[in-house]
């Protein structure tokens, strides 16, 4: 494939790890975060941590769409679906995460009609094929995915299909990447920038976190090189006393990112006050909902939705996990009250979250499996 | 650093191993089904069907010969060794590229006993129809299933038919049994496993998966794949002909070649490697794969199986495989090791190394 | 989060000015590309998929650029690997 398999080059990755290697100060520790989940899954499936120095280590941040939905968000969604004569539709992601009762597969078993999207579009086609149900669609993700759900109101609305809403969960990374920034208990050295979220709002936003946090950002693309790249361009700042935002990802992002983009979330929706992550609490400013001119399409405008409020566990502790001042085994509630199959907080809940990662293989190091796995 | 840091170090060293051993114990515990209901998930051939079947059906049936999980049972009759399998087929759409339900319920059962070594002989068929359902797509599939049973030799001698409502099925089921007879001096099963035989694949992964994902419509993609539904018995014939140190045999049918790969190191607590840039994959497969965000190592083949075979072998096995039609693009994918065992471990083209799990449920496409 | 995959742009839908069919490594779809602007948009350009809309269009100039990047470390390296193994200071 394009634009995918030159970016895949074990020879080409072995250098770059020597010079990743030979950049790293003796006796110092490097801790990045890859902000995106897309990142994490990259890092996870090409096995790139074997590449890194043993004092580079990468911590999972918070953007994984799926991971940081509250509890409740998930219950009201499940309490839409229960309605007499409604579809809801989401993408698969979305299938398996646990609310404070079931995921969607299990109020799909217990008799809603849930049904799994590639995209936006399908669920308006769903509504346009059943004229007679409502169709709701469970818009989760970032920056990346919001236009897209925009679009699809915007075409609802320009072909006047009124069974179609859409739940709006959509969350921008900014707000999120400032909480973590002004945890006073913060230890990170840089940030590895979530490409396509930059493919929509450029690179520009993020000059705050270089400025007025003195942490080197780096915009990655989503190949395995693409990332060892964006670890060896922090690593250069960081020996050569600069604190920039740069840009991996030229091939994709523009420093401006996506004007058309821009504007389509600009027309059809509007921040929130405030909204809810899962093991990061409530952060002003950090999502968006459908403006009233679209109430029309607005599922929370729609339905009754309770509003259900699932506070996090007290003893769950993903938020200082993220912010990488914990390690998985660290937190009260790891492998007791929080494993893969009840999890509790939002680093469990995908198999490429941390604690899930760690629970999982936790106990075959690295090393060993590098072994193990030697020719 | 100084001295209390490495007393801090310690401390932690001995903690985490703590949470580590205790995660063991749970893991080693026997599944139990928490469900309240029965999700897809339960039919997906993951973590929940394993629990299904270990914390529900096994606590139920439990005796030595089903306690070996196997695709089929191998059972002493009359002085005779007969392998017995029972499948059910519940694929929509019905008709898809490259076969239909009905050569894929023969081919299926067919390979359940071929895999236990056996020669296939008889088949059981049973019909659950849905009220409405045409008879002309009921012709259809028996001529597939007539066609399908003729070219392996085998005969479908016993049958069943229901119909239910209309909307208490989706069309047509079918459920088999089948018979056949080992002839062969080989013991396979999981207890033969030792480290240092080799892995084999039989041929590309994925196909049949990837059909009827984009055959359902839903996903909107178009592509030139076909399923791989085909009886294996010649192909494994001809594998079994050329080499005797054959240990295990399995086919890579729901969960696909990692969740066949994880059972076998589960059970012959081995550890299993595998080498990302050997295992055979069509460019299209890899692309539809690529753009719905699954792992074609998960996804399942209806006409391809996994051999474990004695090392010294692996060319040889090879080879035979390769001189048959259905076996053309077969190769080694790695090899079976003493640690760590229960796992599987990959080594990625990209040259990196990471542990393959069983999933939970389907792999479902996904967009982050 | 958010899965992007590169595709070729194979044909632009007439009648419909905000549809292209795709190929992935053989694999076609129809895709959105109202989020691009459509005077840029031809046969043969590569976009990048995101739940059924081309997010960006890919820049070939700017992707030759980073492999060449990438390539200049590598062989670079490889370079003053054989040139530490040739140097002989005894």
């Amino acid at each position: 494939m394009r634009f995918v398999n030159e970016y895949r080059d074990a020879a080409t990755a072995r250098a770059l790890a020597a010079r990743i290697a030979a950049l790293c100060e003796p006796g110092r520790r490097y801790t990045f975060m890859e902000v995106c989940g897309g990142h994490t899954h990259t890092i996870y499936k090409h096995g790139l941590e074997d590449y890194l120095p043993e004092t580079v280590s990468l911590v999972h941040g918070p953007g994984c769409p799926v991971c940081v939905i509250p509890m409740g968000r998930v219950d009201d969604a499940i309490a839409i679906a229960e309605q007499p004569g409604v579809i809801m539709t989401s993408f698969g992601d979305m299938m398996r995460v646990p609310g404070g009762r079931g995921s969607f597969l299990d109020a799909k078993a217990a008799g809603a009609d849930i049904r799994m999207v590639y995209s936006p579009l399908d669920a308006l086609r769903i509504a346009r094929d059943n004229p007679d149900r409502q169709v709701v669609f469970m818009a989760i993700g970032f920056e990346t995915t919001a236009p897209s759900t925009a679009m699809t109101v915007l075409r609802a609305a320009r072909e006047g299909i009124d069974n179609f809403s859409v739940f709006c969960n959509h969350v921008m990374i900014l707000p999120a990447i400032k909480a973590i920034l002004d945890s006073p208990d913060l230890r990170l050295d840089g940030f590895i920038g979530p490409g396509h979220v930059s493919a929509v709002i450029g690179c520009r936003p993020y000059e705050f976190i270089a400025r007025d946090y003195g942490k080197p950002v780096v915009c990655a693309g989503f190949e395995p090189l693409d990332i060892l790249r964006s670890v060896h361009m922090l690593l250069s700042q960081l020996a050569e006393g600069r604190c920039e935002v740069e840009n991996q990802y030229t091939r994709v992002v523009p420093w401006d990112g996506n004007p058309r983009a821009l504007e389509a979330i600009n027309r059809v929706m509007h921040l929130r006050p405030y909204f809810e992550w899962r093991g990061l609490g409530f952060i002003s400013h950090s999502a968006l909902r459908l403006r009233e001119e679209y109430a029309a399409y607005d599922a929370e405008q729609r339905f009754e939705v309770p509003g259900v409020r699932v506070a996090d566990p007290k003893a769950c502790q993903c938020g200082e996990v993220l912010k990488g001042v914990l390690k998985p085994w660290e937190c009260k509630v790891f492998g007791t009250a929080c494993t893969p199959e009840t999890p509790i907080g939002t680093c469990m809940v995908s198999s490429e979250g941390a604690c899930a990662a760690y629970y999982n293989f936790g106990r075959f190091t690295r090393r060993r499996v590098m072994e193990a796995t030697r020719v | 650093m100084t001295l209390e840091h490495e007393v801090d170090r310690a401390g932690d060293a001995t903690r985490e191993r703590r949470v580590l051993e205790r995660i063991e114990q749970l893991r080693q515990r026997k599944p139990k089904v928490r469900d309240e209901r029965i999700t897809l998930a339960h039919g997906a051939g993951g973590k929940a069907t394993h629990a299904l079947v270990e914390g529900l059906f096994l606590e139920a049936f439990s005796n030595p010969i089903l306690d070996e999980l196997d695709d089929g049972a191998v059972v002493s009759v009359a002085g005779g060794r007969l392998a017995f399998t029972t499948d059910s087929f519940v694929v929509s759409p019905l008709f898809f590229p490259g076969g239909d339900i009905g050569d894929l319920a023969v081919n299926g059962t067919i390979n359940d006993l071929v895999v236990s070594g056996a020669r296939p002989l008889y088949l059981s068929a049973g019909f659950i129809l849905e009220e409405g359902f045409s008879v002309a797509d009921l012709r259809r599939i028996t001529a597939s299933m007539a066609a399908a049973a003729t070219r392996a030799g085998v005969h479908v001698v016993t049958g069943d038919t229901k119909v239910v409502q209309r909307g208490r099925a989706d069309g047509c089921y079918i459920t088999t049994a089948g018979i056949g007879v080992l002839e062969r001096p080989v013991t396979l099963g999981t207890g033969q496993v030792r480290p240092g035989d080799a892995v084999i694949v039989s041929g590309p992964i994925g196909d049949h998966g990837v059909t009827i994902m984009i055959a359902r419509g839903e996903l909107d993609i178009e592509a030139d794949i076909t399923s791989d539904t085909a009886a294996l018995h010649g192909v494994v014939g001809a594998l079994l002909d050329a080499v005797s140190a054959v240990h295990l045999l399995r086919d890579a049918t729901r969960g696909g070649v990692a969740t066949v790969l994880n059972e076998v190191a589960r059970a012959a607590r081995v550890g299993v490697v595998i080498d990302e840039t050997a295992i055979p994959v069509r460019p299209a497969v890899h692309g539809a794969c690529e753009l719905l965000g699954i792992d074609p190592l998960y996804v399942a083949c209806e006409g391809r199986f996994i051999a474990v075979v004695d090392g010294a072998y692996a060319d040889a096995a090879v080879a035979a495989l390769r001189a048959h039609p259905l076996g053309e693009q077969a190769a080694v994918i790695g090899h079976v090791t003493d640690d760590p065992p229960g796992l599987v471990l990959l080594r990625t083209a990209f040259g990196g190394t990471r542990v393959v799990d069983t999933l939970v449920g389907d792999p479902l496409p996904r967009i982050c | 989060m958010c899965l992007g995959i590169p595709g070729e742009i194979v044909d632009l839908h007439a009648g419909r000015d905000d549809l292209a069919t795709v190929d992935v490594a053989g694999v076609r779809r129809a895709v959105n590309i109202g989020l691009l602007d459509k005077d840029e948009v031809r046969v043969g350009d590569w976009v990048l998929i995101h739940v059924g809309f081309a997010l960006s269009k890919i820049d070939e100039a700017e992707a030759a650029a980073t492999l060449e990047m990438l390539n200049g470390l590598g062989e670079a390296y490889t370079d003053e690997l054989r040139a530490l193994a040739e140097s002989d200071i005894t």
